[in-house]
């Protein structure tokens, strides 16, 4: 069952391949939304180090918001996904490995853009090793909640933004512990607690994640 | 339960209970304004403007219970396969976002005299913006599919994954406004409630409560016709 | 007792306490007044579509 599952995912990982420009145009997505800022609030370094942490953060969940429809609507849309639901390893499985797959698209390209826009950004010297770090434990929940999203609104009247409508609510909380750990690290105060929680988050969300969103699908193609 | 199951059982006893519901609203609302507004003191501190908490409060209330019920409805129709508990869970959803927005509204026109300022970030109404954003949603995604039933089985799922959510987003909530919060800020509630403001507050309650029963059975009166006329237009369709 | 013109002015906050009252009243009225408006549509839509059954029922044969 692994080697089925390993197949899904090196499967994801090279149609995404093939049209790598999605994978530049988020990341592009992302370095420009960012930008955005500073021509927003005026370049003077104490205002946009205030709001650095806050920005990456927002900015990296719209990306990763825009990038949801490539795990589950080019698959329903051509039958691989009815092939997909019948195959041998369970459905939350599967969701699993297409959900790993996105993350290594979409959500490590962002973990390594992030601290060059940081530097942009200027964020005080202290905030970076705990930037990546929580891009690194955030990103994984952050594709795992979107794909609960991806998966209720397949097939559904303006799903583009009906996602964001769904999935923005959910991803308060990482944001909101993903920033707190950030300017902590900048002031100097403890972040271990932060990760932590961050921690948490990820891991109730590896199993409820693929649950609702193979409950989901399966709704879809009944 | 399960007798239930049947639409037409269910109207007639819910059709049923329907005045009583709606005479406990108007009972408990008349006497519920009249302790609210004559027969209450003001507060010390806020003054008159404490009896803003009386539709504040209970409205607050009501839209976390209806959300447990649609979260609860949600359960019992996707584990049971029972046909009436996806219409309670789909009629539910626009009366808990009324009280939401009540909430907010009473919340900001509560604000302004006592903090000064018509949006405060506070811990209650962050998250009760949040519980809105979650009723929209909601209500977005049972509405955005052309066949009913797919939408209210994919709403049960959302409300679910809302539900097991909310205590998190409100944990993180609480948490981040005690992280912003400057210390001079009062809280909005008084500590310790008096009998002769809890006598207002309950009886607003329980007005909220039975408006949130006659509307609910008068919603599913509505879904269970519109059911019936889907079936009707299917079958003539032929 | 108080007088009309204090109720009113609730302490010089009358016009926050008013509005707030006001507001709940207005979303819970426009509120019941939407389901009964589409109960008594969706039954009217239901009466046309059964007579319509039973015109198709009596005419065929």
């Amino acid at each position: 069952m692994t080697h089925a599952l390993a197949q899904i995912l090196l499967r994801d990982l090279k149609l995404a391949m093939r049209q790598s420009s999605d994978v530049a145009v988020l990341v592009m997505f992302f370095v420009i939304t960012v930008s955005l800022f500073p021509f927003a609030v005026g370049p003077e370094p104490g205002v946009l180090a205030r709001i650095a942490a806050g920005v990456l953060w927002v900015t990296a969940l719209l990306a990763t918001m825009l990038s949801l429809d490539r795990l589950f609507q080019s698959d329903f849309d051509d039958g691989s996904l009815d092939l997909l639901v019948m195959s041998a390893p369970p459905l939350e499985l599967i969701v699993l490995a297409k959900v790993a797959a996105h993350w290594l698209v979409a959500g490590l390209p962002l973990i390594v853009a992030a601290p060059i826009l940081a530097v942009a950004l200027r964020l005080p010297a202290d905030g970076f090793l705990v930037l990546i770090a929580v891009m690194a434990i955030g990103t994984p929940t952050l594709s795992l909640i979107g794909a609960v999203g991806a998966a209720l609104t397949l097939g559904a009247r303006s799903s583009g933004v009906l996602i964001s409508l769904l999935v923005l609510p959910l991803y308060i909380p990482v944001l909101i512990f993903g920033v707190a750990a950030i300017d902590a690290g900048i002031a100097g105060l403890v972040v271990r607690p932060h990760l932590l929680i961050l921690g948490a988050m990820l891991i109730a969300a590896l199993p409820l994640a693929p649950w609702a969103a193979a409950t989901a699908l399966r709704q879809a193609l009944t | 339960m399960q007798r239930f199951a049947n639409p037409n059982r269910f109207l007639k006893a819910a059709n049923a209970i329907l005045p009583w519901c709606a005479w406990v609203t108007v009972g408990c609302l008349i006497t519920g304004l009249y302790f609210a507004i004559f027969a209450s003191p003001a507060d010390y501190q806020q003054g008159e403007t404490v009896r803003i908490m009386y539709v504040h409060v209970p409205s607050a209330w009501m839209a976390m219970f209806i959300y447990a019920n649609m979260a609860i409805a949600s359960a019992v129709a996707l584990i049971w396969r029972h046909p009436l508990a996806h219409l309670a869970a789909k009629s539910s959803a626009p009366i808990g976002a009324a009280f939401t927005v009540i909430c907010l509204a009473s919340g900001m026109l509560w604000g302004k005299p006592t903090w000064g300022t018509w949006w405060v970030w506070d811990a209650r109404l962050t998250s009760v913006l949040i519980l809105l954003f979650l009723y929209v949603g909601y209500i977005a995604l049972v509405n955005a599919f052309d066949d009913a039933s797919r939408g209210m089985r994919t709403g049960a799922v959302l409300a679910i994954v809302g539900a097991v959510n909310l205590p998190i987003i409100k944990f993180s909530v609480d948490w981040w406004n005690t992280l912003h919060q400057p210390a001079s800020l009062t809280r909005l509630d008084a500590p310790a409630i008096h009998s002769s403001m809890l006598i207002p507050l309950l009886l607003m309650a329980m007005a909220f409560m039975g408006f949130y029963a006659t509307l609910l059975i008068l919603k599913m009166n509505d879904e269970l016709a519109c059911a019936k006329i889907r079936g009707l237009r299917i079958a003539q369709a032929r | 007792m108080q007088s009309v013109s204090e109720l009113l002015s609730m302490g010089g906050y009358g016009a926050f306490v008013w509005t707030a009252y006001l507001i709940a009243a207005a979303v819970m009225v426009g509120l019941l007044a939407m389901v009964l408006k589409g109960l008594s549509r969706h039954r009217e839509t239901l009466k046309t579509l059964e007579a319509e059954r039973q015109d198709l029922r009596a005419s065929t044969p």
